[in-house]
């Protein structure tokens, strides 16, 4: 099923007064995000600030409660299965762990969306998955076992594996977390290169700051359930928001609170161990 | 806030239970409804019976091989007290081929390749493997379940085949070999009282109802488990568990069914 | 695993299955005596057929010649009509008689062939005329014990002793 192409002016990602939540849970409330063609978007915030539910929202896996999501110009809400799944063709999506299939070995998993969604002959195939693990720095590693290989080379073959149908939307969950200062500027530089080597929009959902703002051209601040701000990083750097201030500086007390509220189950639990207040 | 009376109690927990029984039903309906891909992609399904069949052959050689020395043993001392030891054929192989290939061939599967199929499929959970599939486009389930699903129930028949002819061996070494009874007598008593249809055939397919409902339970229960180390831990025991009741249960019914007039 | 090595693993599983059955059913179980042979059908007309059962086997002369294929009740003679598959190539007199025969003590029922004298032969579709029913262990008992209280009566009878006591006649 084919869906119509973007026009150069349309958002690849566009969410308009959302709101998202788990049960009777709401994460995050009236946030509205456009994402253009070709350009890197930060989204960040404290932990808990929902990011990985935007994240959800963006591939389909979470329906909106409010508000519309549009992915490659058509609404999610109005889209049936097949017609999301072709959407998802068009999309990488690369996981905090990267997720690779343990069953698999480097190859297999860089060339999974290649057996599953196209026709490709044996050569071909093995060109385009080799050139992908090049860009990420790993070709020679083909051979290896997923239990072979460290984390950090697990998230670039994943990066391959997220790039190899060569789609037009990367969404990144948390892609510098837990990285060495050197892997940190390859990831953020393979972001980058890849985006614009593909021409395709990267959303990079992330607390890092240095290494985001270095890459992005567009900025979003969630926190508190709201968005907080956004623009380019100059803007953000420039801002005299107080949440903002607080998130960027990395100042311990401000806005989001160090010290854990008080509740009654706490106090009643403190009068039950007899503990003095 | 008041504790939750008895009643009430019971109540949620039959809901609960009845949930579960529902959604395990339509998780069962759902693997049936994308089997098509055992036509379409035959390699997946093959390789599963690969990790599934041949990795528990050990076992289940070493078990039938036991239990066929025991039932030749046990047995021997019971006919022996009517002077009817030349029938000790005739009692392992039924014996075997009626309940025990079967059975313990389904509590064996059950212990090793049932809790192997949960824990792998928990942790493709807990590690966002499946969820990195659906993003991908590709359904976990027909990916995934169903070729494992169908893996496990070509794989049980011939395990219990296999423990069956074993122990039925294993009977032999010791009926004929260590205690001495007549060879001729142990197969032809063997040969007229067993039944291709009546008794093969019945152990053949309650064998094949054993590995549909192991390798169900071992799925759903990796399905629904918690992604974290103790959901996974939690789970393969209820695999275990379960199965295990399960199939003792069926066995029941499918005894009264096949073997009474 | 590479894709040959994991095929020929499942295909030696396979096998192994294929090999664990047909023991099962070749060795262990009666396939073996399943003859493939072309068979024509007779019955035969029992007061009594105790407990033979269908694919019970039909023996002349201790051989397997034939199965017994159905049994059911005539309703007006009130008698068991059994009918049995022979084997083509065995054919017997016309005067030929059947019964029915314990193996053992206690063992399975099946139906004793004996041929007969005549000289033309029984056509497929025919009815034995001589037959046997099965031996009923009551009616076995209750025969010998009426007998012996006969013999015990008739003794006392002769020896003309009136001291003689009369034989108790019930168990």
């Amino acid at each position: 099923m084919l869906t119509p192409p973007l026009t150069s002016n349309q958002a690849v990602l566009h969410l308009e007064g959302v709101s998202l939540g788990y049960g009777d849970f709401t994460v995050l409330q009236d946030i509205s995000l456009e994402v253009m063609p070709g350009q890197v978007v930060a989204m960040m915030g404290g932990s808990g600030s929902g990011k990985t539910t935007l994240l959800r929202a963006a591939t389909g896996q979470l329906a909106a409660r409010r508000g519309t999501i549009t992915l490659f110009g058509q609404d999610l809400a109005r889209t049936n299965r097949p017609g999301l799944q072709a959407l998802r063709q068009r999309m990488g999506v690369l996981f905090q762990q990267g997720a690779l299939f343990t069953d698999l070995n480097v190859f297999e998993n860089v060339a999974f969306p290649l057996r599953e969604h196209l026709t490709m002959s044996a050569s071909q195939l093995s060109e385009r998955v080799l050139e992908k693990l090049n860009a990420v720095g790993l070709r020679a590693a083909a051979h290896l076992k997923v239990s072979e290989i460290s984390g950090g080379m697990a998230r670039r073959v994943a990066l391959a594996r997220a790039v190899v149908l060569e789609p037009e939307l990367v969404l990144y969950d948390e892609p510098f977390a837990g990285l060495d200062p050197i892997s940190l500027g390859i990831t953020a530089r393979l972001i980058r290169s890849l985006s614009d080597r593909l021409g395709c929009a990267s959303v990079v959902i992330t607390h890092d700051i240095a290494e985001s703002f270095a890459i992005a051209d567009q900025v979003y601040l969630v926190g508190q359930g709201q968005l907080k701000a956004h623009g380019a990083p100059a803007t953000l750097a420039a801002s005299t928001d107080p949440y903002v201030q607080q998130f960027l500086n990395g100042q311990a007390d401000g806005p989001v609170a160090f010290d854990y509220p008080v509740t009654p189950a706490f106090e009643a639990w403190l009068v039950q161990t007899g503990a003095r207040t | 806030m008041s504790r939750p009376s008895f009643l009430s109690a019971l109540g949620q927990s039959v809901r609960a239970r009845l949930t579960g029984l529902g959604l395990f039903t339509r998780f069962f309906l759902m693997l049936l409804q994308r089997s098509g891909l055992v036509f379409k992609r035959p390699r997946l399904v093959s390789q599963q019976v690969h990790f599934i069949g041949n990795f528990s052959l050990l076992i289940i050689i070493v078990s039938g091989l036991f239990v066929g020395f025991v039932l030749g043993l046990q047995g021997y001392y019971t006919l022996n007290r009517y002077g009817s030891e030349e029938a000790l054929g005739l009692l392992v192989a039924l014996s075997l081929t009626r309940e025990l290939g079967p059975v313990v061939t389904a509590l064996l599967f059950a212990g090793r390749a049932g809790t192997s199929l949960t824990a792998e499929i928990g942790l493709m959970k807990a590690g966002e493997q499946l969820a990195a599939m659906e993003v991908m486009a590709v359904d976990p389930l027909t990916r995934v379940f169903v070729p494992r699903f169908w893996g496990g129930v070509i794989a049980m028949p011939i395990l219990a085949a296999v423990f069956s002819t074993v122990g039925i061996l294993g009977g032999w070494v010791v009926g004929v070999l260590l205690i001495g009874i007549d060879t001729g007598a142990f197969w032809s008593q063997m040969q007229n009282g067993v039944d291709v249809y009546k008794d093969i055939l019945n152990g053949v397919i309650k064998s094949i109802i054993f590995g549909v409902a192991v390798t169900l339970i071992a799925l759903y229960e990796g399905w629904r488990a918690r992604p974290t180390p103790e959901g996974v831990a939690r789970a393969t025991t209820r695999t275990v568990v379960t199965s295990s009741l399960a199939v003792l249960g069926l066995d029941f019914l499918l005894t009264a069914l096949m073997f009474s007039h | 695993m590479s894709n040959e090595k994991t095929d020929w693993w499942v295909g030696l599983f396979v096998l192994l299955g294929a090999l664990a059955l047909a023991f099962l059913a070749l060795r262990a179980g009666n396939l073996s005596s399943f003859s493939f042979a072309p068979t024509y059908a007779l019955s035969a007309k029992f007061d009594n057929i105790g407990g033979l059962k269908v694919r019970a086997p039909i023996k002349s002369a201790g051989v397997v010649v034939g199965r017994v294929a159905s049994i059911t009740l005539d309703e007006k003679t009130f008698q068991a009509i059994v009918t049995f598959q022979l084997e083509k190539n065995y054919l017997f007199p016309k005067d030929s008689s059947a019964k029915i025969l314990t193996s053992g003590l206690l063992g399975e029922q099946y139906i004793g062939l004996e041929a007969g004298g005549d000289e033309a032969n029984l056509v497929p579709g025919a009815t034995l005329q001589f037959t046997q029913s099965a031996i009923v262990l009551e009616s076995l008992i209750s025969q010998f014990l009426y007998s012996s209280a006969e013999k015990q009566g008739t003794a006392a009878a002769a020896d003309a002793n009136p001291a003689a006591k009369p034989a108790k006649t019930t168990p």
